[in-house]
């Protein structure tokens, strides 16, 4: 058996990671598929980091969605998510929350998606 | 969640927004994703574990399987507030779980029908009906293959007169276009709050 503290619904599906250190739920951010992250301006050391979470730093100059960055990373999301939360929780990467069906979705928002699009 | 949102130096971090493209194997959701994406379609792969009950006669011992699943998504920079992203769902109906999570905050879907597989698009449409996901259906006309009116197609599906249906070529831009326009219209007509 995998070693944890409690079961929980919302555990990974996959085991705890290596390069996590097994850490699964590092900060209270809670991090969609599609949540937008960008590196904060702010002096890094490094070495205090994972080799990924530098990467993911390099990554996220740009903002970048969740997957986006699994993707380039070549990890699972599981994993990013729990790479990114730590780096939240540090002050090195902000997060924003994506647009969902639930919240009221305005006329404004999705006259500027069609504009958008017609763009293409 | 409040905490999610945080102000950044250089400028406004840009919101996301995700629809899905769904259907059966072999519909054109890569194809429909590639062709609109502004990015070539990047992919994540997931490993899920999944239990299984004893087929092989084990007699109650249960199994777990690990399967990996490809995600293939595509971008698109609306402003430089939003971003639109468009999952490919994962074909096979095996991945209900995976669809769950994929459909959370999704703002509504495509579903590629394949007209020499109608049958293919049938649990994309359960799916999107039960999780109440606005949807569009777009028909797919690949070379040579048999071509049906919007309206045959809406009748094969069951679908309500509300839900629009129309005829694409996934492979070009234009027609691409004018199923995602079609789709946020539909989804301006059926959940969005007076401005």
């Amino acid at each position: 058996m995998a070693d944890r503290d409690e079961p929980d619904a919302d555990e990974p599906l996959v085991r705890p990671y290596v390069i996590a250190h097994g850490r699964q739920n590092p900060s209270n951010v809670e991090l969609d598929l599609v949540s937008v992250v960008i590196a904060a301006n702010a002096e890094v050391d490094e070495l205090s980091l994972e080799p990924e979470q530098v990467r993911i730093l390099d990554i996220c100059r740009e903002p970048q969605s969740v997957a986006e960055v699994a993707s380039y990373l070549d990890v699972p999301v599981a994993v990013v998510k729990v790479l990114l939360g730590d780096l939240i929780s540090r002050g090195h990467v902000l997060a924003r929350a994506p647009y969902t069906a639930e919240s009221p979705v305005s006329r404004e928002l999705l006259q500027a998606v069609l504009n958008g699009i017609e763009r293409l | 969640m409040a905490s999610n949102d945080s102000e950044h130096n250089a400028g406004p971090i840009p919101s996301a927004i995700k629809i899905l493209i769904a259907g059966g194997f072999g519909a054109g959701k890569t194809t429909l994703v590639s062709t609109l994406s502004e990015i070539p379609p990047l992919s994540t792969e997931e490993q899920m574990t999944e239990a299984s009950l004893g087929v092989d006669d084990l007699k109650g011992v249960e199994e777990k399987t690990t399967t990996t699943v490809a995600l293939d998504f595509g971008r698109i920079t609306i402003s430089e507030d939003i971003v639109l992203y468009m999952f490919g769902t994962p074909g096979q109906d095996r991945f209900w779980f995976l669809w769950e999570e994929l459909v959370m905050g999704a703002l509504g879907a495509v579903v590629l029908a394949d007209t020499r597989r109608l049958e293919t698009c049938f649990s994309a449409v359960d799916f999107f009906e039960r999780h109440r996901v606005p949807f569009v259906v777009a028909v797919n006309c690949f070379e040579g293959a048999h071509r049906y009116a919007a309206d045959e197609v809406r009748e094969a599906l069951d679908l309500s007169q509300r839900t629009p249906v129309l005829l694409c070529d996934a492979r070009t831009r234009d027609s691409s276009k004018d199923v995602l326009l079609t789709l946020i219209r539909h989804v301006a007509e059926t959940t969005a709050t007076p401005a």
